[in-house]
């Protein structure tokens, strides 16, 4: 099968130049850092701006992933960085991001210049500048979407990517775009989103929320902009930003986000203060957004050239592939076509890991079944956008050789997990063995069908890359004198019905917190009603009755 | 920290590789390294290293707590417990796995 060239953003000259012309910079800086001409204070900026971290074990290169989509040849890079490079995997971050975790100083430079031979780099995947820009990862395939975000997503990359306003910013920024009512890139937890929406009239613009975020203080975003017009988006966005940059905190990094800043001044007032600078900008004209340009990037994402005449039925191949699509298939715009979750979350697996091997297998099957494409999940997952519902068995069989085809999406096993500290050097616990050993007990997939759509989402530390707050069982790894313990939290959601998880009490030890997500089920299980999720029978009941089960054991 | 074992770990600036204290070098393993019996052992250490900075060859030094039974030496922290070894989830990788240039 010859590698297929999906209909996405391609770089112009600009773009490669630029790409190109950052990467010898910092292969220049590197150089300088390894002679002594830079210090370590010095460089440690420079690194973070291009995605290099000091680790606990190593270097970690976090490579940008715009809007989660990746092509088959970016794939197979990516599995040739991690062979050449790494230690033969790498890892989807909660921010459809790839990281490697054992990087050389020494060979960054030539990574980037593999990652530039095909579009890539690591720049704003760190510092505090507008981070990687990410998206609904069934962007432009699914049934329920009113537009394709991903023409936005890429004019915001392009207008945030070393605009000069924000590369100092307070603190690091983070945006999320999403053309669908149903919520799957958890905008609410960003520091601004932008929601495709359909006004009274039928015209589409734009919803824009801001403040919202996880870490310390978690906040849900709030609306700043109910329906903003097309061509004035970017303008808009930048009345936001110059707010922020304005009057965010620098004395104190803990408050230094948006969401302090918009939870500090008032919705009105911060409201108030970014239409000041809106209508100035405005005026200005300068960043209105022409229909023209708009058209120019949409182009990019035109819809591939689905085939008409197939058939819509679902094919009929067992028991196990028919346990899968009713979790890892949703349905598409197109008729005949569906879109495949890819959960990498088998239990036991590591949450978010591929092996080199895995990577160029996927992309083989992105060229065969899905127009050379994949995207990136926050729920570090993988998303076959665009296959023929008549491919889907053989997908599957090809999934399950990879030990990919695990049908959890969205169940009790598909955990999000941050690296935890069995890598990060900011993390408190480990994530990845707490996430695997609660996957192991619910490893029973009627188990998992009978307790339904139940997020578990894990974090190491309060930063909260594995989005615990968000987690409808939340956990959240702590130190106590040096020990790993571990937090429950319930009723959390990232999706349109967002809310911050409540925590249940003191930490459970690493030995005890699988049987204390055990008994919570169990209420849960006792206790709902028709229909309801867990997150559904949690805000009906209240924290008391899970409480009282999880800690039962523990106290007696 | 008066009476506390420590020892004192940065990493290698070209590779990143985790390393340890021992005399005025450093060694790849927790197990070889340097156990200093108080602060002023250690602190002495860490003032030695970092004058050695703009040496470059290693950063971010820093001291942690450790503790010693039958020969053995066991950082007090988790943290440092899987820093010496490598990840959990992945035996195969890190020191745990001979995986370190002397």
């Amino acid at each position: 099968m010859s590698e297929i060239a999906p209909n996405m953003y391609r770089y112009d000259e600009f773009d490669a130049r630029f790409v190109a012309e950052r990467t010898e910079q910092f292969a220049g800086q590197v150089e300088r850092r390894l002679t002594g001409e830079l210090t370590e204070d010095q460089f440690k900026p420079l690194r973070l701006m291009n995605g290099l971290y000091l680790q606990l074990h190593a270097y970690m290169l976090r490579v940008a992933v715009p809007y989660g989509t990746l092509s088959s040849k970016q794939v197979r890079k990516l599995a040739h960085i991690a062979r050449t490079y790494d230690k033969d995997f790498g890892h989807l971050t909660t921010r459809q991001n790839i990281q490697y975790n054992w990087i050389k100083l020494v060979d960054v430079p030539a990574i980037l210049r593999e990652l530039a031979s095909v579009e890539m780099h690591a720049i704003q995947t760190s510092g505090n500048c507008i981070r990687n820009v990410t998206a609904d990862q069934f962007a432009g395939a699914a049934a329920d979407e009113i537009e394709d975000p991903r023409p936005l997503a890429e004019i915001v990359r392009q207008w945030s990517s070393l605009h000069p306003e924000f590369l100092f910013l307070p603190r690091k920024f983070k945006i999320a775009v999403s053309g669908s009512p149903n919520d799957r890139a958890a905008l609410a937890y960003h520091d601004m989103a932008v929601e495709i929406v359909r006004n009274a009239q039928g015209r589409t613009g734009y919803k824009v929320l801001v403040g919202g975020g996880m870490g310390r203080t978690p906040y849900i975003a709030q609306v700043i902009g109910d329906f903003v017009e097309k061509d004035d988006i970017l303008a808009f966005m930048e009345a936001v930003m110059r707010v922020y940059n304005e009057q965010g905190r620098r004395d104190n990094m803990y408050k230094a986000r948006i969401k302090i800043l918009t939870n500090a001044l008032g919705i009105e007032e911060m409201r108030r203060q970014v239409n000041i600078e809106f209508a100035e900008i405005k005026q200005a004209g300068t960043l209105q957004l022409p229909k023209e340009e708009l058209d120019r990037i949409t182009a990019y994402f035109a819809p591939p050239a689905f085939e008409t005449g197939l058939s819509d039925t679902m094919p009929d191949a067992g028991p196990a592939f028919a346990n899968w699509v009713r979790t890892n298939v949703t349905a598409h715009k197109a008729k005949g076509y569906a879109i495949a979750t890819i959960t990498l979350k088998t239990p036991g697996q590591v949450p978010g890991d591929a092996t080199s091997d895995q990577m160029d297998i996927i992309a083989g099957l992105m060229d065969e079944f899905s127009v050379g494409e994949v995207r990136v999940t926050h729920e570090q997952n993988l998303v076959l956008p665009h296959v023929r519902k008549k491919d889907l068995p053989a997908i599957f069989a090809k999934l399950r050789e990879l030990d990919f085809a695990s049908p959890n999406a969205g169940l009790i096993t598909d955990i999000i997990a941050c690296p935890g500290l069995d890598y990060c050097d900011l993390a408190n616990a480990r994530s990845i063995p707490i996430a695997q050993k609660i996957a192991r007990t619910f490893e029973d997939l009627d188990r998992q069908h009978q307790i339904g759509e139940l997020k578990i989402k894990i974090s190491g530390c309060i930063n909260a890359c594995g989005h615990h707050h968000a987690g409808h069982i939340g956990i959240l790894g702590v130190d106590k004198k040096g020990v790993e313990f571990y937090q429950l939290l319930l009723g959390g959601s990232g999706a349109e019905d967002a809310s911050i998880g409540t925590i249940m009490g003191p930490g459970f030890t690493e030995h005890e917190i699988t049987g204390a997500v055990e008994r919570v089920v169990e209420v849960y299980l006792a206790q709902r009603k028709d229909g309801e999720r867990f997150l559904d029978t949690y805000r009906r009941i209240g924290m008391e009755k899970f409480k009282a089960a999880a800690y039962e054991t523990v106290a007696a | 920290m008066a009476n506390t074992l420590q020892m004192l770990t940065a990493n290698r600036l070209k590779s990143g590789d985790v390393l340890y204290r021992k005399g005025s070098g450093w060694v790849p393993l927790l197990a070889d390294g340097e156990v200093y019996p108080d602060a002023a052992a250690a602190d002495a250490a860490l003032a030695a290293a970092q004058a050695e900075l703009p040496r470059n060859e290693f950063v971010a030094p820093y001291l942690f707590e450790v503790r010693q039974a039958n020969g053995v030496i066991v950082p007090v922290k988790e943290r440092e417990v899987i820093r010496a070894a490598g990840p959990t989830v992945h035996p195969h990788t890190g020191k745990q796995a001979g995986q370190y240039h002397v």
